[in-house]
């Protein structure tokens, strides 16, 4: 328990570590303690970001999609009014074609019925000739009396 | 038991246990070994401990060794084991300088971290048990070993005078030799009374570094002499000795406390001095 010596290679030893850790140890740890805390401060501010940049994507999503529901909603009912448009379209374009077929088949049946009337009738002169033959015994020049004869048919 | 087959009396073991590794030039012997502590003493200044020496710079050299291998590949990244638990030392002791020590200074934090780990170190030495390290010595034909460095004034006045210096040359470099001197001889009373002021400045003055390192010295000294007494039960029966195991496993544990409080009052102590050696009054 002297004091000796000692004393002074303890204060070499002392000064030298003392140099040491503060010119290898000290620095290199509290600059990767500071660049962490810089990343971790970094790191908090992006997260922050992230978030509000999520909310405006959501906010702007949420809009987008009422827009479309919006424009669905009208798409829809344009094609409603649209088909029934053509619904109603065809209904008349149906009714003038049967009004047209209607038509047709009337004058058909009317031109056939005048023609049956004037086969009636060229029958009913052919066998007025034959009667009239019948009765006159004798040969009715259809060409002398066509007039008398056409008269006569008419009045059928 | 130290010194087995000698007749070995109690006061033996505990001078042995109390006696460095002297190495120096006795007068009558030469150079060599001190044997004993007058021969220690005969010695002089010219001797030194090998012991104290060899443990204390073996300890610093590894304190400095593994937080120097952190410091060459700290990251920001995500920290290992070791380098969280360094970078949490580093911290503690940032936090320390910084709440402690107002100035700027970028040699302070240095001083602090060398100081609580290196001195945390030694005073650990305290806990391994007193007879292991020396019994194992003596079987490498070293006759003494003691083996915490802190219990040699020594060491800790080495410490507690560097800081001294430091301490003067930082008042002197902040307030000026007149400023530094006005300071010792102008206060606490007025100046015509320079004379007492210059006795109680200059008797605070001188009483911390004394202090710093007697309390530090104490404590561990006071500590290390418990574990030996202790270690005297084991060759006192069966009985004692078990006791003695109790005993030397209470006192650990309690040690502990002071192992770790004493580094950190040495810290805390010489970071307070520093600061006050750079504020103007």
């Amino acid at each position: 328990m002297n004091i000796n010596a000692t004393l002074i290679g303890q204060t070499i030893a002392f000064i030298v570590f003392v140099w040491f850790c503060r010119r290898f140890i000290w620095p290199h740890i509290m600059q990767a303690l500071e660049d962490r805390r810089a990343r971790i401060s970094e790191g908090l501010a992006a997260a922050e970001r992230g978030q509000q940049e999520l909310a405006t994507a959501e906010e702007r999503s949420r809009a987008v999609l009422d827009d479309a529901k919006a424009q669905a909603k009208e798409i829809l009912a344009q094609a409603q009014h649209r088909a029934d448009e053509i619904v109603q379209g065809s209904k008349d374009e149906a009714r003038v074609e049967g009004d047209k077929l209607l038509s047709a088949a009337q004058s058909e049946i009317d031109q056939e019925r005048n023609q049956a009337r004037e086969e009636l009738r060229a029958e009913v002169v052919a066998i007025a000739i034959a009667g009239a033959e019948q009765v006159l015994m004798r040969e009715v020049d259809a060409s002398v009396h066509s007039e008398t004869l056409e008269k006569l048919a008419a009045r059928i | 038991m130290a010194a087995g087959g000698e007749a070995l009396t109690s006061t033996a073991y505990i001078k042995h246990h109390l006696q460095n590794l002297t190495l120096g030039f006795h007068p009558e012997k030469g150079l060599g070994i001190a044997h004993g502590p007058e021969e220690a003493r005969e010695m002089g200044f010219l001797a030194i401990h090998l012991d104290t020496m060899f443990w204390s710079v073996g300890l610093g050299a590894l304190f400095l060794y593994l937080f120097h291998k952190v410091a060459v590949r700290a990251t920001s990244g995500v920290p290992g084991g070791w380098q969280n638990f360094v970078e949490w030392t580093v911290e503690f002791i940032d936090t320390n300088v910084r709440g402690t020590f107002s100035s700027k200074n970028d040699l302070v934090a240095p001083i602090a971290l060398t100081l609580f780990v290196w001195v945390l170190l030694q005073n650990t030495m305290d806990l391994v048990p007193v007879d292991w390290i020396p019994e194992l010595a003596k079987l490498l034909g070293i006759p003494y070993m003691k083996v915490v460095p802190t219990t040699d004034p020594n060491a800790t006045f080495g410490m507690a005078l560097s800081v001294f210096v430091l301490m003067l040359y930082y008042s002197v470099k902040v307030k000026g030799v007149g400023g530094f001197v006005g300071e010792l001889a102008f206060q606490p009373f007025p100046k015509w009374m320079f004379p007492i002021n210059l006795l109680l400045e200059g008797v605070s003055l001188i009483s911390k570094p004394v202090s710093l390192a007697l309390r530090l010295f104490g404590n561990l000294y006071a500590g290390e002499m418990i574990f030996i007494l202790i270690a005297l039960l084991y060759s006192a029966g069966w009985m004692l000795a078990g006791l003695g195991g109790v005993l030397q496993w209470g006192w650990a544990v309690f040690h502990v406390l002071i192992v770790l409080l004493q580094a950190f009052i040495f810290m805390i102590l010489t970071v307070v001095y520093l600061d006050m050696a750079h504020q103007h009054h």
